[in-house]
Order: C-alpha cells, then structure tokens, then sequence
C-alpha cells in the first residue's frame, strides 16, 4: 500500500480531472484542426437522418473517421453525398468529451476529381441498369406530330432558343418551357419535378400535356452536368410516360439521362429536329395525297362511267325488255275477254236448253203420263181387288157351303139332346119325387117324435110353465119375489100373474122343461115354416 | 356511313394516323377495286383526313409558353416565353 503512495508521490505531473483533461484536449484539436481538408471514401452513408442531419464516415485503405454534415449544410452542398463516393471534405474536427470522440463536420463536400465522378456515374449505371431502366424495350416511339412540346431547361440561355428556332423552322408546334436549374444545387431534384410534373398533367390546369418531352442543357464540365447523373432524374424519365428525348451537353458529353431517354439527342437543336417533321414536307405529301385521292376518284368514276355506259348498250331498252311478257299480257288480257264471252255464251246456252223445257206442256204432258200411269195403276189395283174378292168369294162359298149343313146337323143334335135331357127330367122328376116322399114322411115321422116329447104335451097334462117378466121360465120359487109379475104359459095359452104373499105351493114343477124351454118356440115357428113350406 | 361522321371522327387523329389512313384509301382508289358507294364514301374520307393533315401543318404558329411554378415547385399556369 505505502509503496503505492510512494510510487505515485514522486511523480511531479499536474493532476486533471477527466472532464479538464477531455476539455483541453477539445480545445486544442479544435483550434488545430479547425479547418482541415480531408480526402476518403464515404463510408456507411444512410442518407439524412430525421433529423436532416447526415451522419457517416470517411475512410481510407487504413483509417476511418467519423463524419456529420448537418442540416443547413445539406442543403447547400453541390453533390449529394453517395456510399463509396470518393469525395474532398472540408470542415473542423470537433470532439465530444463526454465519450472520447472526435469526428469531423464537413461544410463543403466535392468529388474527389473526375476519376471519382466517373467511378461514381459507372457504379451507378451499372445499378440502374441491372434494374432495367435502359433496357431497350422500354423505349417509346416519338410521335410523327407532337401538337405540345415540353421543354425542361432553364428559361434563359441559349439552349431554349436554338430548340425554339429549330422547330420555328420545321415545324412551328405549341412549346411548355417548364423552367429548372440546370446545374449545382438541387438541379437534379428540379428536373425530375419537371419530367414527373408534366406526366401529371391532365389537361385540366390550362397547361396542355405535351406529346413529347426534350430535357435539354447546353455544354459544361462533368461537374456541371451532374444534375443530369441524379438518380431521381434518372428514375423520373424511366417512368415519364411521355416520350421523352435527352440532349445534354454535347454529343460527347453522356449523362445517365441519355441512356434512359427515349432518344438522345446530340444537341438541343437535334432534339428539336427529332421532335417535328418539317412541315414543308408534310404538306407536301398531304397535297400529293390530296391529287392522287382526286385523281384516283376521278379516275374511279370516269371508270365506272365507263363500265356502266358499256353495260348500258347491253343492256336492252326497257320496250325490249318488256315486249316479250307485253306480248303475254297482251294475249292473256284478249283471251280473257273472249274466255269470258265463250264461258257467258256456253252458260247461256245451257240455261236456254234447259229454259226451253220448262213449259206448261211439259208440265202437261208430264201430267198426262203421270196421271196414265196413276189410272193404270189403280186400273191394276181395282183388277186385284176384284181378283182378290173373287179369290174370297169363293172361299166364302166353299166355307158357306161347307156352313151350310151345320144347323141341320145342329137341330138334331139338339133334337137328341133335348130329347135326352126330357127322358132325363123325367127320370129326375120321379126320383125327386120319391126322395121327396121319403123325406116328408122322414120328418114326419120327426115331428111327431118331437111333438111326443114337447113340454107342451106336458102342458095338455096340466102343467104349466112360469116365466118372468123378460119371458125366461122360473123353475124355482126362492127366485121370485113377492109382488113380482111373471107369465103362466098353460097349454092353452099365457097369462100374467103376480106373485103373492101365501105359502108356497107344493112344487111339483119338474126340473125338466127348463131345457125345452128353448124348444118351446121352435116348434111352434118350425111347424108353421114347415107348414108354409110345404 | 355518314359524311358527317366521317369527318367528325377524324378530327382526333393524329397526323401521322391521318396521313396513314389517307394513304390507305388512295391506294385503295388507285388499285380501283373499291365498290362504287365505298369509294364515294372513303373519297369523302380521305377528304376529311387530308383536311384534317392540312389543319394540323397549318396551324404552325406555335405558341410558346413558360410554366409558372409556385414556391413549391407545383404549376401554376403558363405566360409567354418572354425573350
């Protein structure tokens, strides 16, 4: 430890602090190198920063610094600085104490001579190309008449009026100057907001859209062409939709804009010869075609003429042409009236043929034969009727005749049956006689059994029979009442009586005639029927 | 075809479109193959065209303007180139 301090305090130096020591360095690199005039490549250039301000380095085979340019010096530089560009660099070199770098601020940047330029425009070239901006095939043809030409130059100088006077000469067409810078700072962004402005025409901004573009800039140094080199000069003439022409420098003189242009033009002045024809010559081929179009059609017609007049001696006159189907229509109208006449005649004709037989004769002797042929018939008719009646007559007779012995055969049938049937009545008389008698004395016989058993024989014996006052016999007396009236029947006749009060007699009234009551009647009625029916 | 349409539609042709189609139809007349209505009507044509040529060649006093540019950069209108 002590041989520490014992190391450190011999020492006679002056002790800094970090941020002294960093600030003397500073001030004495700035002051020494406040203006130095550096040569390198650049190095890890990513264009401006957001800032605006760029930040990269330049460098060597050996060494490497570190580089800003800031914003307001951007803008006024005369190249825009590009990766591997080798540029001169002009600037001071400050540090930065607090990390311990230094770098350099550049205020005016420049190619590091032509050879530089070269490289650069040769690299570049050979970027663009391997996009294909140069290829061939995206040229576009010129138009045989551009109405408006753009023109992008300066508005001064020489090279707007040799363009001018040229087309004056040929062809004096409509000219849109669009006015740019044509070298230094910020050149190369003007041209490009001019070929890219007048593809954005429409037509609408009272500005007319050219038909064909000329970028134009007179001869000068490799430097003050570089505007023409600018990448985005370059990209906005690949796009331009308008054909474009390039005439930059002298014929000599290649810019990157010639090998993208549609054509490139030596000069100015042949830009303009490219962009018109001459109008003299125009004119001329159009009056040329003007008298072979009248010529032609002249001679076409006269042709024509011709051919039709040729035609027209072939062609036969109307009466030659008509006389034939006249001929016909001639023969057809005269047969026409005279078919007509012949059909009427025929018609007539006819009518009168059969006219002619329609008379009352006819009629008549129509009549005749009908009413002939009527009679015949009838005639016929009366001859079968009288055939017919004569044909019946004689059956008639034949069946009369075959009639006429019916009645005699009929009266002796008659007769024999009549005869039959008197024997047979008489043999019926006596029989019914006899079987009269035999019945008569049968019932006879009857009555007479009947009378011997009528309770009227036994009325003749003294008896009598009681009825009641509906006339039906009593046979016992507890059926009759004390003042009843009741009918005695003797057997000499009826007599009324009432029922007394006294003892009741000895009833020797048999039973019996109740049932010869119903009889009673009867006999006396049957023997009267009988009587008066025999 | 109508002669007025015929003309009417040849009035947006350029030149060298013009002069073609001119050329064309007086070949066509020359050869004389044309029927005789067609060829009316393309001689109208062809009238029409070099009419239309005659217009474009004659009207050749060109004028000869400047974009005005705003600060921007943008176009603003035109004025004559003065010298």
């Amino acid at each position: 430890m002590s041989s520490l301090f014992d190391a450190d305090s011999p020492s006679n130096l002056t002790e800094y602090s970090v941020s002294e020591l960093s600030g003397s360095i500073k001030r004495t690199v700035e002051t020494a190198f406040d203006q130095v005039r550096v040569r390198g490549e650049i190095s890890g250039y990513r264009g401006p920063h957001s800032s605006g301000h760029a930040y990269f380095s330049l460098k060597d085979d050996r060494a490497r610094i570190d580089a800003v340019i800031w914003k307001g010096t951007m803008g006024r530089l005369k190249f825009r600085p590009e990766e591997g560009m080798e540029v001169v660099a002009t600037g001071k070199i400050t540090t930065f104490p607090g990390s311990s770098k230094y770098q350099i601020v550049i205020d005016t940047l420049e190619p590091a001579g032509a050879g530089a330029l070269m490289a650069l425009i040769e690299e570049r070239k050979r970027r663009l190309g391997a996009e294909g901006l140069f290829d061939p095939a995206r040229k576009q043809l010129l138009p045989f008449l551009p109405r408006v030409i753009g023109v992008v130059t300066s508005p001064t100088g020489a090279v707007i009026r040799d363009i001018l006077h040229r087309l004056a000469d040929r062809f004096p067409v409509d000219v849109v100057l669009w006015p740019v810078k044509v070298q230094g700072e910020g050149c190369g962004e003007e041209v490009a907001r001019a070929i890219n402005g007048f593809n954005a025409l429409t037509g609408a901004e009272g500005i007319p859209r050219p038909d064909v573009l000329i970028v134009a800039r007179g001869g000068g140094s490799l430097e003050d062409l570089w505007g023409f080199n600018d990448e985005v000069v370059v990209r906005a003439a690949a796009a331009s939709a308008i054909p474009l022409i390039s005439a930059v420098g002298h014929e000599t003189d290649w810019t990157l804009i010639d090998y993208v242009a549609d054509m490139r033009a030596p000069t100015p002045t042949g830009a303009a010869e490219m962009a018109v024809p001459v109008r003299a010559d125009l004119l001329a081929q159009t009056a040329g075609l003007g008298a072979r179009l009248r010529n032609a059609q002249v001679r076409q017609m006269e042709s024509r003429r011709q051919e039709l007049r040729g035609l027209m001696r072939a062609f036969p006159s109307l009466d030659q042409l008509l006389a034939l189907p006249r001929r016909r229509f001639d023969e057809a109208a005269a047969a026409l009236g005279r078919g007509l006449e012949l059909n009427t005649l025929s018609k007539r004709r006819r009518f009168e043929r059969v006219a002619a037989e329609l008379r009352p004769e006819t009629m008549a002797q129509r009549l005749q034969v009908e009413r002939q042929r009527l009679s015949q018939r009838i005639e016929r008719i009366g001859r079968s009727v009288e055939r017919l009646v004569d044909l019946s007559g004689a059956r008639l007779h034949r069946v009369s005749g075959a009639l006429d012995g019916v009645p005699l055969r009929l009266a002796g049938e008659y007769r024999r049956l009549r005869e039959r049937l008197e024997s047979l009545s008489r043999h019926g008389d006596t029989a019914l006689v006899n079987r009269l008698n035999r019945h008569r004395q049968m019932l006879a016989a009857q009555d007479r059994m009947l009378q011997s058993l009528s309770y009227r024989n036994v009325l003749k014996r003294g008896y009598a029979v009681v009825r009641d006052a509906e006339g039906r016999p009593v046979s016992l007396a507890a059926s009759l009442a004390a003042g009843q009236a009741v009918g005695i029947e003797f057997a000499d006749g009826r007599i009324g009586a009432t029922v007394g009060e006294g003892p009741a007699e000895p009833a020797a009234q048999p039973p019996s005639p109740a049932p010869s009551r119903k009889r009673s009647p009867k006999p006396g009625e049957g023997g009267s029927g009988q009587g008066s029916l025999f | 075809m109508s002669t007025d349409a015929a003309v009417a539609d040849v009035s947006a042709y350029s030149f060298e479109k013009a002069v073609a189609e001119l050329e064309t139809i007086v070949q066509r007349l020359e050869r004389g193959d044309v029927a005789l209505e067609e060829s009316i009507a393309i001689y109208e044509r062809g009238e029409a065209l070099k009419k239309h040529c005659e217009t474009l060649l004659s009207a050749a006093e060109g004028r000869i303007e400047k974009i005005r540019l705003d600060r921007a950069g943008k176009p603003q209108g035109t004025e004559p180139l003065d010298g």
